[in-house]
């Protein structure tokens, strides 16, 4: 009912390259969407279009505006933290609160002191002080503050140790999201994430490739360990990769039924990274 | 939080204070701290070179009260000591004058650039402010905020050079006070905070040309914003040596290239009022009068600057919006 964003053959093509090529998908309101791509994949283009940072051509529709002419509503109800170390170096974190709390309608004060208390940061520490987990955190803080119905991640644990990616994660989860936000995360670290995310999406050469919730992935690719004597059965089922273990082969199937697998061998649910791999196979070939 | 437009750009505004106090503040609080000191250390030089050498300086010695000095000098030459105590207190506020372009001048160029090259822009634009806000609040900080703070610190800088020549004078026994009363400090104060708006007209042409260059430059904006008016320069000097142009060297440098690069130096508007200057101290300090200031709101030149500032503004704003290299 509610899509918080609509695409429609967004295309952005920078001098020679198409960054965006058609690509068209929809996000309904309270997922947590991650989309996933090799670099140069198009990914930050399409969050930039999404975000009005960039001009494109197509149709986008985010919570109800036109990022192109409506960019200054929209930020009002969106909010986004483009990789770490974005907030300007000479501020300090009693500035940055106070600017944020009298420039944005939807901040609430006391919820970012709350989570401010909950590190070691201190009001008159400088951005430049700080290492980048600090940063990420006041960034988090923030951004967890204001009210907004779309929150855009990109990268936003690149460089961080694994204490800190965690945290971020799990702050996100725990005080942030409801069933009347969105998030979309963009990341190479997909591991952290698989857990989290409603839905998933490939993006690959400025195509979506895969744009699915994760209970229709989990029914549609199926990983089977299967002994040498059934793996010319399995082949003949087209298994979009296969790699070997201790003698024994895997196969990773789209679509393939579910009783059809069972008979060849021992099935599980793949993880997405082997999914990603699988998929992306031979992109910087 | 309650957000009116007023109050995003009161606060876009401070936040430009904050992140460029050192230019904003320090820079002339520290000129005018040097200036003072290096004419206590004249004024110390002088005394003791002065009593080295036997010199009595003393005005005040036997019967020769100030009272008869004061009597001695006639009208003329009292408003010439008047003039000479305003003189003292400008001269602190026209040297900060020169230290206020240098930083209002690397302000604009840095402005929307910095942010471009350490890509805190993401942050900003993730905030619910247009960019022509943003815009408009680095132009009230270059051409309001930055001469404002220059003017408090310059008139209180001045205040303390009439004060340290009253001491060093009532040394010599001369009642200064009654000298002081001869010096117009209100006069002086109004006339530098009054001559803020003629500023921020005369100066908009160079702060919309070093903006324009700071949102559009994908690199090294001091080159740009400084070798494309020095290039067309030479190049109408070439052609007007091969005899193709009918461009005035002349009227290009003064008119065109001054004027984007050299306006954000307060007093400039005086070149199209018939300059500073005078017979004695007296004419001087009346030349740069603001009724007579502002007469430049008559000239033509004033108001084509102000159109092309807000041309090139609109140039800037655009940049800032659609520029995509973060």
């Amino acid at each position: 009912m509610s899509a918080v964003i609509s695409a429609n053959g967004l295309t952005k093509r920078y001098k020679t390259t198409l960054a965006l090529d058609n690509a068209s998908f929809q996000i309904e309101r309270g997922r947590i969407v991650g989309l996933i791509g090799p670099n140069g994949a198009g990914k930050t283009t399409a969050l930039k279009a999404i975000l009005g940072l960039t001009d494109f051509s197509g149709a986008l529709n985010v919570l109800g505006f036109d990022p192109r002419k409506q960019r200054d509503m929209l930020m009002g109800e969106v909010c986004f933290i483009a990789d770490v170390a974005v907030l300007p170096r000479w501020i300090r974190v009693r500035e940055v609160v106070d600017f944020v709390a009298h420039v944005h309608p939807r901040f609430d004060r006391s919820k970012c002191e709350a989570f401010l208390a909950r590190t070691k940061l201190q009001p008159g520490q400088r951005v430049r002080q700080m290492s980048k987990g600090m940063v990420v955190q006041l960034h988090l803080a923030l951004v967890m503050a204001i009210d907004a119905s779309l929150l855009i991640l990109d990268e936003p644990t690149l460089g961080l140790d694994i204490l800190y990616r965690k945290q971020f994660y799990q702050s996100l989860l725990e005080d942030y999201f409801d069933e009347n936000k969105t998030i979309i995360v963009t990341t190479h670290q997909v591991e952290e994430v698989e857990h989290i995310l409603t839905d998933l999406m490939f993006i690959r050469d400025g195509k979506i490739v895969l744009d699915a919730d994760m209970d229709a992935i989990g029914e549609r690719f199926i990983e089977v360990m299967v002994n040498a004597d059934n793996a010319e059965a399995a082949r003949a089922l087209k298994p979009l990769d296969e790699h070997q273990v201790f003698g024994k082969s895997i196969f990773l199937f789209d679509g393939v039924g579910r009783a059809q697998l069972e008979a060849l061998g021992e099935i599980r649910r793949p993880s997405i990274s082997d999914l990603f791999v699988a998929t992306m196979k031979g992109t910087y070939a | 939080m309650k957000t009116s437009a007023a109050n995003t750009m009161f606060w876009l505004v401070k936040r430009e204070f904050w992140e460029h106090r050192g230019g904003f503040f320090w820079a002339p609080v520290i000129t005018g701290g040097i200036f003072v000191l290096l004419n206590i250390m004249g004024i110390i030089t002088g005394e003791v070179m002065g009593s080295r050498n036997g010199i009595n300086l003393s005005f005040g010695g036997g019967q020769n009260t100030m009272h008869l000095l004061t009597k001695a000098l006639d009208q003329k030459s009292m408003d010439t000591v008047g003039a000479g105590l305003d003189m003292v207190m400008y001269s602190s506020t026209m040297i900060m004058g020169i230290v206020l372009g240098f930083v209002v001048f690397f302000y604009c160029l840095g402005a929307l650039y910095d942010d471009r090259r350490d890509r805190s822009i993401l942050f900003w634009k993730s905030l619910p402010i247009s960019d022509t806000s943003t815009v408009l609040s680095k132009v009230i900080a270059a051409t309001v905020v930055a001469p404002f703070i220059t003017v408090i610190v310059g008139a209180l800088t001045g205040l303390l050079m009439l004060l340290t020549f009253a001491i060093a004078l009532s040394l010599h026994g001369v009642s200064v006070w009654h000298l002081l009363g001869l010096s117009h400090p209100l006069r002086v104060i109004s006339t530098m905070v009054g001559s803020i708006p003629l500023y921020l007209l005369w100066a908009l042409p160079s702060v919309g040309w070093l903006l324009l260059c700071s949102a559009w430059a994908r690199s090294k904006p001091f080159l740009w914003a400084v070798v494309l008016p020095v290039a067309a320069g030479v190049a109408i000097g070439w052609f007007n040596l091969l005899g193709t142009l009918n461009v005035s060297n002349n009227w290009y440098w003064r008119h065109i290239a001054a004027r984007i690069l050299g306006s954000v130096f307060p007093g400039g508007w005086f070149s199209e009022v018939g300059g500073i200057g005078g017979q004695d101290l007296a004419e001087i300090a009346a030349s740069v009068s603001l009724p007579r200031a502002y007469t430049v709101l008559a000239s033509p030149n004033l108001w084509i600057g102000v159109a092309a500032a807000v041309v090139m503004l609109t140039g800037a704003i655009w940049f800032r919006r659609w520029r995509d290299d973060s």
